[in-house]
């Protein structure tokens, strides 16, 4: 633990990390990309693909949604602390959604 | 003061740049204010995605209950509107994320550039959604007492075929899209509120952009308003499949 | 006992308040409402949490009143439902979940971290700021006719049956859910960014650990709270159909996204209570805690259980059997961290110099009853005996062992403990412990004869009772009033004490905490240079070492 020198912005910690510039041409790329990942999610919504339809939707979106968070929002150059902080988020989110699901489910057993 | 805990450290952190202005007494360097800036935009993000958490599960309990419904309710929505909107939506959030570039490499004009430019489309997202609640009020889609049923419990023929265009539903049934529109429009609604909130931001970042605020160093506001913008831009992306593309390959 | 104290003040003839501190560091009224002192938005807190404490603690005394007699006789049935609605309301919303966080750890996470201030001292004020505004939204609730649904907005009662003022109460509880995000965030932030070198997280005292548990729920439970408010504001007013089951809606869900947030809620009020109990245990012991990273991690443990374990409440209300075993072993294992604190401080304790001033008195007087309300919720916990003690006065006691009993007695131990240091004086030792003393028997007094009504079935919320429970109930009143004595003396003795107390110097308890190294009252920055910390938390042989050396400067 590096206790004894001045260390105000905590240079030493897993809790900060340097300031990146990403420049235009990762933006550029991460744009193209979900813009077909967007034609994609509306052209597999026109095929019946059964159960895998919504599956399909809602993964491209977390794709999306993802590539947005780690480049347009920088969190992939961040410090662990950030990356930590927006994985809590969404598991809280996911405990909200797993734990009342599991009462709806087992309430009507194969009903789901 | 004692002085067993008061210890001269040394000073050299702040040796080699000349301070901003913008830094606050009870920061010690840029650094650590600009990363708590950051860390708690982030943390602000948390609760809106927990707010928005309880309004998406509500869909997911509705859509499994009524999913009829929801299918034939959720058919009622253009996709070329819906699609263009993504479109222009994920074009704000690039301008806007090119805009952080331009602030970190300090220029000014493109940093304003593009900040109108996340405005514009913006606003353009808003226009196509006004068009869209239109539709609805014309359509009496709109839940409360002057909703209609009629066609869902009766849908139009096609002319082709002369079946009807959607599966009929129960009256029952059919009570249930107005549940889907609840949601549609408190998602939207709460969504385009966010629009509406990021908005009025940015005109007043664009004004103090100009004057060129952002380009000296000084760049939290300009990234920490685009944390805000791209993640009301996630918020539409999950809000376009599970709204708009239910089930759109009818005959199944 | 009496005799043997730690307390060590300054010469009274020659001591003086520090002429230069926050308090007299500007002058007028606007001075303090336009503060980005954590200090001064610490008081402002103080002050409005006072006051809505007094009111809520009104609206138990008018209710314990009613309960005196079988019969309804002092207020009419839907009149007894706003008292209390009102008293839970005024309670949770503007006493309990603001109370240790926003007043003491506003004026000492700072410090015992040792930066000059929280990371956005301006976002501070506007928490307290939205504290006020929501607090006049449930002030005018009240005003203009009480709200009577219970703390709980339980729909279809809120939304469909009640014209009673719902819908202002809800816009003010949605808008002091805010002023807690922000509180809570700007602690979260603070903790992470703002530390003095060499604090690192294991050298942070207890204290800042348990409000850095309660602040994470603050920020991750509150939300849901507010869209849940909103969606029950929407049903009344406009019919949305959300939780509606004649429109296809499930009140359930609205139980569900409630209690997200409000099981959580419980663990906000009672986690930075266990921090104060950490400090005070340890100065009065004369003693490091005992397995501080035991007491440290069960901290945040029961942060993270506790967004695990919510449809306990919901036993009763038709969740799937299957649910409620997984829910209610989860709520078994809750009790794991906290019997890990209440063990820690008993540890603490033993081999130590115990002194019994009125900070331990109080302290000891949570452990005992936390312990009381602690297990009373795992019986309610296991599915069967809840069935029958749930919606019974059992579960009132329980919660007030644990709220009251718990959370306040924390609250005043901590007043206690760190009012040399808000104010620079001492509040008056012995009728301080006479104070203690009292709200304990009269804790007991009132809420132990509930524990036996509820097991012997009497339901709560109701304002007449068959007469075989009028003994218990009468006993119940007599120690509300004794309560009330215990609790209105502090409001009166700590007021007398801002001009007469005696001076209290920097360190009275002789404690280690960083605060107890700078003046009391502080200076407006804190610090006059910014402090090293060089040495763990409770290090007493460091302060004994740092007195000596003093005592030889000065010699």
């Amino acid at each position: 633990m590096s206790s004894q020198y001045h260390d105000p912005a905590n240079v030493t910690n897993p809790e900060h990390s340097e300031h990146h510039i990403i420049g235009p041409g990762t933006y550029i790329l991460v744009y193209v990309s979900l813009l077909i990942l967007t034609g994609l999610t509306v052209a597999a919504a026109f095929v019946d693909l059964g159960i895998l339809n919504p599956v399909l939707a809602v993964g491209i979106a977390c794709v999306k949604g993802t590539v947005v968070i780690l480049f347009f929002m920088h969190v992939f150059y961040q410090s662990k602390l950030i990356k930590l902080t927006v994985t809590a988020g969404f598991f809280t989110f996911l405990v909200l959604i797993t734990m009342t699901l599991s009462d709806y489910m087992s309430r009507a057993w194969g009903l789901w | 003061m004692d002085n067993a805990i008061v210890a001269t450290h040394d000073t050299h952190v702040e040796e080699h740049h000349v301070e901003l202005p913008q830094l606050r007494h009870h920061f010690e360097t840029e650094e650590q204010q600009r990363e708590a800036g950051t860390f708690g935009m982030w943390l602000f993000l948390l609760t809106e995605i927990m707010f928005f958490g309880g309004l998406f599960f509500a869909y997911l309990l509705y859509r499994n209950w009524y999913n009829p419904a929801f299918v034939a309710a959720s058919n009622q929505l253009s996709i070329p509107l819906g699609t263009v909107n993504t479109a222009v939506l994920i074009s704000s959030g690039f301008f806007m994320a090119l805009g952080v570039w331009a602030a970190e490499v300090r220029k000014k004009s493109l940093l304003v550039l593009f900040l109108i430019l996340t405005n514009i489309a913006g606003l353009a997202f808003l226009g196509v959604k006004a068009v869209e609640y239109k539709e609805k009020w014309d359509k009496h889609h709109i839940p409360g007492a002057h909703f209609d049923i009629t066609e869902f419990v009766n849908p139009p023929l096609n002319p082709k075929t002369g079946k009807p265009v959607e599966e009929p539903l129960s009256p029952d049934m059919a009570q249930k899209t107005q549940l889907f529109f609840v949601l549609y429009f408190a998602m939207t609604g709460m969504h385009a509120l966010h629009m509406v909130i990021g908005i009025v931001l940015l005109f007043w970042l664009t004004y103090r952009a100009n004057r060129g605020e952002f380009t000296e160093g000084y760049v939290a506001p300009i990234e920490n308003f685009g944390l805000y913008w791209h993640f009301v831009d996630i918020v539409w992306i999950f809000l376009f499949p599970l709204l708009y593309l239910i089930n759109r390959h009818p005959g199944t | 006992m009496s005799a043997a104290t730690i307390v060590n003040l300054p010469d009274q003839k020659t001591a003086v308040i520090p002429k230069k501190n926050y308090i007299n560091a500007e002058d007028g009224i606007l001075s303090w409402l336009f503060t980005a002192d954590h200090k001064r938005i610490a008081i402002l807190y103080l002050i409005s949490i006072t006051f809505f404490f007094l009111v809520g603690g009104t609206f138990a005394g008018l209710i314990r009143l009613e309960l005196l007699t079988p019969q309804p006789d002092l207020v009419a049935s839907d009149t007894y439902n706003k008292l209390f609605t009102m008293h839970g309301i005024v309670m949770i919303f503007l006493f309990l979940v603001p109370s240790i966080p926003a007043t003491l750890g506003n004026f000492l996470i700072p410090i015992m971290i040792g930066t000059r201030d929280l990371a956005f001292p301006k976002i501070n004020l506007l928490s307290w700021y939205l504290y006020m505004f929501g607090a006049i939204f449930l002030s005018a609730a009240i005003v203009l006719g009480g709200v009577d649904t219970g703390w709980t907005f339980t729909t279809p009662l809120s939304t469909h049956y009640l014209n009673t003022h719902v819908v202002t109460a809800g816009l003010g509880v949605f808008i002091v859910g805010f002023s807690s995000i922000f509180t809570g965030l700007n602690f979260i932030v603070t903790i992470h960014r703002m530390r003095a070198p060499g604090m690192t997280w294991f050298r942070l005292p207890l204290f800042v650990w348990s409000n850095y548990a309660a602040s994470v729920l603050m920020v991750l439970g509150t939300p849901v709270l507010a869209i849940t408010l909103v969606l029950v504001v929407l049903e009344r007013t406009i019919g949305i159909g959300v939780f509606d089951p004649t429109k296809g809606g499930d009140p359930l869900l609205f139980q569900h996204l409630f209690w997200f947030y409000s099981h959580p809620a419980v663990y906000i009020m009672i986690l930075p209570g266990f921090g104060v109990i950490s400090e005070v245990m340890s100065t009065f012991s004369r003693k490091r805690v005992f397995g501080y990273s035991a007491v440290a991690f069960s901290s945040v443990a029961i942060a993270l259980f506790g967004f695990f374990v919510w449809a306990h409440h919901m036993f009763i209300m038709g969740v799937s059997n299957y649910s409620a075993l997984v829910f209610s072993l989860l709520t078994m294992l809750v009790a794991v961290p906290s019997a890990i604190k209440v063990f820690n401080w008993s540890f603490t304790m033993q081999k130590g110099s115990i002194t019994f001033e009125t900070p331990m008195l109080y302290a000891l007087a949570f452990i005992g009853l936390f312990t009381i309300g602690g297990l009373t919720g795992v019986f309610l916990g296991s599915l069967g005996m809840d069935i029958h003690l749930t919606e019974t006065y059992f579960i009132v006691a329980h919660f007030h062992y644990v709220m009251v009993g718990g959370m306040l007695m924390a609250f005043l131990a901590g007043l206690h403990f760190w009012w040399p240091k808000l104010t620079g004086r001492m509040y008056p030792e012995s009728i301080s412990q006479l104070s203690a003393v009292t709200s304990f028997i009269g804790f007991n007094l009132t809420f132990m004869p509930q524990f036996m009504l509820g097991y012997l079935g009497m339901p709560r919320r109701y304002h007449s009772y068959p007469p075989e429970f009028q003994v218990l109930n009468v006993l119940s009143t007599a120690g509300a009033t004794v309560l009330g004595f215990g609790f209105l003396m502090p409001v009166l003795y700590l007021l007398w004490s801002l001009k007469y107390g005696k001076i209290a110097g920097n360190n009275p308890w002789q404690a280690t905490g960083l605060e107890w190294q700078i003046q009391s009252p502080p200076l407006t920055e804190n610090f006059i240079e910014m402090p090293v910390m060089d040495h763990e938390a409770y290090d007493y042989e460091w302060l004994a070492h740092k007195t000596e050396q003093e005592v030889t400067t000065v010699g």
